[in-house]
């Protein structure tokens, strides 16, 4: 047995260190899936009339359509109406004071490391933050609505930006995407709302922070991000959940708009409960996330970070329909244990001199499964596109595994699309190198999976790539073979 | 410093070391040549503890302490030193900061406190020029798209940073034209003093010009079958290894 065999050993017991249950009163509907439960759901929101007749016709025609099983992730069926759709922490929090929520929500978020009393708040960075199905806190949201900057949750929206709401809600996603999208847009509960309006700049990072505490409770948020005219906004969510031996959908949607001249960043650091070494329990994670570039030079950039789920099964998309417009993916997907992760980009193009860029880096360990899935789509309009895909794939073990699954359909011949794929182990020789050095098999992994996911962690805002490497670590401990 | 007994040494079942023994005080540069398969980046191997080489028997005392019970980082961080034949490529992960790295492990060993990056820029810029070392090579990931010679270079450099006890050079002139043998030698020839030592492994004399050891040992089929003065390399370089491959075996048929 080598010394690096050794330090998978004694890794191997690392703890989910965010695995703990917050105590907090939860008011919860019962379970099951029916139109009287998002009737009720749209109701305890006091939602317009609008968004419970959209609500319903998701449901309705969700109802016509079956679960997708065309991934390469494996699970046992999933039983819709043994889920909880509604779970909400009892003391109703006043949005707009933070001294006056819960304090043992305050407790359980600053626990996670998100501080949400003023005095504490990360500077530059306004958080939303979603415990269960509602939000409970939104920092800095007079400051920025100085500016004309709309942050708040979902629910909020509803009430005071109801038309904007409207006017962009299903526009980017249609609530007959996609089967787990369908469900979305029935039952979703709260999210984050965005809106920069044009010219703005937007001078903080803003964020939102998914907290699953429940039991048999799924989260389906709804997140919308409208970026004006010649705006710019960075958005970085962040997600945990306790460790619980029973799996929990989660099923998001995320929508982005960007308009003439107009830039979107959003960034995602995902670490729900991955479940334990053999496999038992841990977030099912399926989410539909798509961005559209309006307007004629306008951009969308997704990064994201996956390291926890049980499964991840997304693909974080730009349709590229204003000319000159750019749309970007990097990706870093870590697998540990008995992780399963199918994930990866579209791009469609459709405007003249578009241009996309993936940069996808999966890494397995353990007995895990990473798949890269991904599509460019360039359409016949679409004078002058480019695209730029590198997927690497970085095995650690010899009992993961990672695929490598690229489409591309190519309708106009002045395109140019370049595709580079590599799959690599880490070096016996490598290791070595840096134990000689004076560097522990443990860091010499960390250091070379870190130096690996470089371009990518280098597009996140300073602070969460500091998070990223961090939760990287975290991820691999009990994965050096 | 160190004392090899009686080693031997085997990689893939195959034995290559069959009973070296040797001994290096603090001061010394001790030069091991022979030819190739002879054993030389073995026994450097062996000693730094590459997990691929199995230490069938015998002893090697570094310092009063077994060497061969450490894991290799530890000999690193007590002072043993390996520059490599082949310096591997680290994609990604930057110079600068493995470097750092690797010293503040070493200091933290000692229970010394952490390095700061300040400080060690300064002190890495004064290192730099020792080896003649362009600084763009800092900025950029460790050995990636390095030329063999700035590879070896690097190598020094480390070796400059780490200031080791025992440092053993396998074959660093191998791949060199002579401009950067020049540079790389003199490197290392400044870094000799009375408090370390160096095993220098080379197949040819040339190296030794640079770096006048105080020992020379030929190296054929896993043992040691002479030892000398520096004259030792000269006389090698004028008769080639069949001498000595025909006095072993002489020794062997007696």
């Amino acid at each position: 047995m080598s010394n690096s065999d050794l330090t998978v050993e004694k890794l191997a017991n690392a703890e989910y260190k965010y695995g703990f249950v917050s105590d907090v009163e939860t008011e919860k509907i019962p379970k099951g899936l029916n139109e009287d439960v998002i009737r009720l759901i749209s109701q305890k929101k006091n939602e317009p009339e609008w968004m419970l007749e959209w609500r319903l016709k998701a449901y309705r025609h969700w109802l016509t359509m079956k679960e997708p099983h065309w991934s390469n992730v494996k699970y046992g069926p999933i039983d819709y109406q043994d889920i909880i759709y509604y779970a909400a922490p009892k003391k109703k929090p006043k949005l707009n004071s933070i001294e006056e929520a819960d304090p043992d929500l305050v407790k359980a978020f600053a626990k996670l490391g998100i501080p949400l009393e003023e005095q504490k708040r990360l500077a530059g960075v306004a958080v939303d933050a979603v415990f269960d199905s509602v939000s409970v806190a939104t920092t800095f949201k007079e400051k920025l609505s100085e500016l004309g900057i709309i942050f708040c949750s979902m629910s909020e929206a509803l009430q005071n930006h109801s038309d904007l709401v409207k006017k962009y809600l299903g526009t980017v996603v249609p609530y007959t995407d996609n089967f787990f999208a369908s469900l979305n847009s029935a039952v979703f509960s709260d999210g984050s709302f965005a809106y920069v309006p044009k010219g703005v700049r937007c001078p903080m990072e803003l964020s939102t922070y998914f907290r699953i505490n429940a039991s048999e409770t799924g989260q389906f948020e709804r997140t919308l991000i409208v970026a004006e005219e010649g705006s710019y906004v960075s958005y970085l969510e962040g997600c945990t959940a306790p460790i619980r031996d029973t799996n929990q959908l989660h099923a998001a949607v995320v929508e982005l708009v960007a308009l003439d001249n107009a830039e979107i960043k959003y960034s995602t650091v995902q670490n729900w409960y991955p479940g334990d070494k053999d496999g038992k329990g841990g977030i099912y994670n399926f989410v539909t996330k798509r961005g559209a570039c309006r307007g004629v030079n306008s951009k969308i950039s997704w990064t994201q970070v996956e390291t926890g789920s049980a499964i991840t099964w997304k693909y974080p998309s730009c349709i590229l329909q204003g000319d000159n417009s750019v749309g970007e993916f990097y990706s870093v997907a870590m697998t540990n244990n008995m992780q399963q992760a199918d994930t990866g980009t579209k791009m469609i193009h459709i405007g003249k001199n578009t241009r996309s860029t993936i940069i996808s880096k999966g890494i397995s360990a353990g007995r895990s499964n990473n798949s890269y899935r991904g599509s460019v789509r360039i359409t016949k309009k679409a004078e002058n596109a480019r695209n730029y895909s590198q997927c690497d794939s970085l095995l650690i073990g010899d009992k993961c595994g990672a695929h490598t699954f690229p489409y591309l359909e190519m309708n106009n011949p002045t395109a140019q699309v370049e595709h580079e794929a590599t799959t690599s182990k880490i070096g016996a020789d490598q290791i070595f190198y840096l134990n000689q050095r004076g560097i522990s098999t443990e860091d010499a992994v960390r250091l070379i999976v870190n130096g690996y996911c470089k371009e990518v962690f280098k597009q996140l805002p300073m602070e969460f790539a500091v998070e990223a490497t961090r939760l990287l670590s975290m991820s691999l401990e009990g994965s050096v073979g | 410093m160190l004392e090899i007994r009686n080693l031997y040494a085997s990689v893939e079942e195959k034995e290559i070391l069959k009973g070296i023994d040797l001994k290096v005080n603090a001061g010394e540069v001790h030069a091991i040549m022979g030819p190739n398969g002879s054993g030389k980046s073995t026994l450097a191997n062996v000693l730094a503890g590459r997990p691929e080489y199995h230490v069938t028997k015998g002893e090697a005392i570094y310092e009063g302490k077994d060497l061969l019970a450490m894991a290799p980082e530890i000999r690193a961080r007590e002072g043993v030193f390996l520059a490599f034949q082949y310096p591997v490529e680290l994609p990604g992960v930057n110079n600068t900061t493995f470097l750092r790295t690797a010293m503040n492990e070493a200091r933290k060993y000692k229970g010394q406190p952490e390095i700061s990056a300040g400080q060690f820029l300064s002190m890495l810029k004064k290192k730099m020029q020792l080896v003649e070392m362009n600084d763009t090579l800092l900025s950029r990931s460790v050995n990636e798209g390095f030329s063999g010679g700035e590879k070896k270079r690097n190598e020094i450099l480390q070796m400059a940073v780490l200031e080791p006890k025992l440092a053993i050079l396998d074959e660093t002139d191998s791949g060199l034209d002579i401009d950067a043998l020049r540079i790389v030698a003199n490197g290392v020839d400044k870094l000799r003093s009375k408090d370390n030592a160096i095993i220098l492994v080379t197949h040819y004399q040339r190296l030794l010009n640079y770096i006048v050891p105080d020992f020379v040992h030929v190296l054929y089929n896993g043992r040691i079958v002479k030892s000398g003065g520096k004259d030792l390399a000269l006389e090698l370089e004028e008769k080639g290894y069949d001498w000595v491959k025909e006095k072993d075996e002489t020794v062997s048929a007696v």
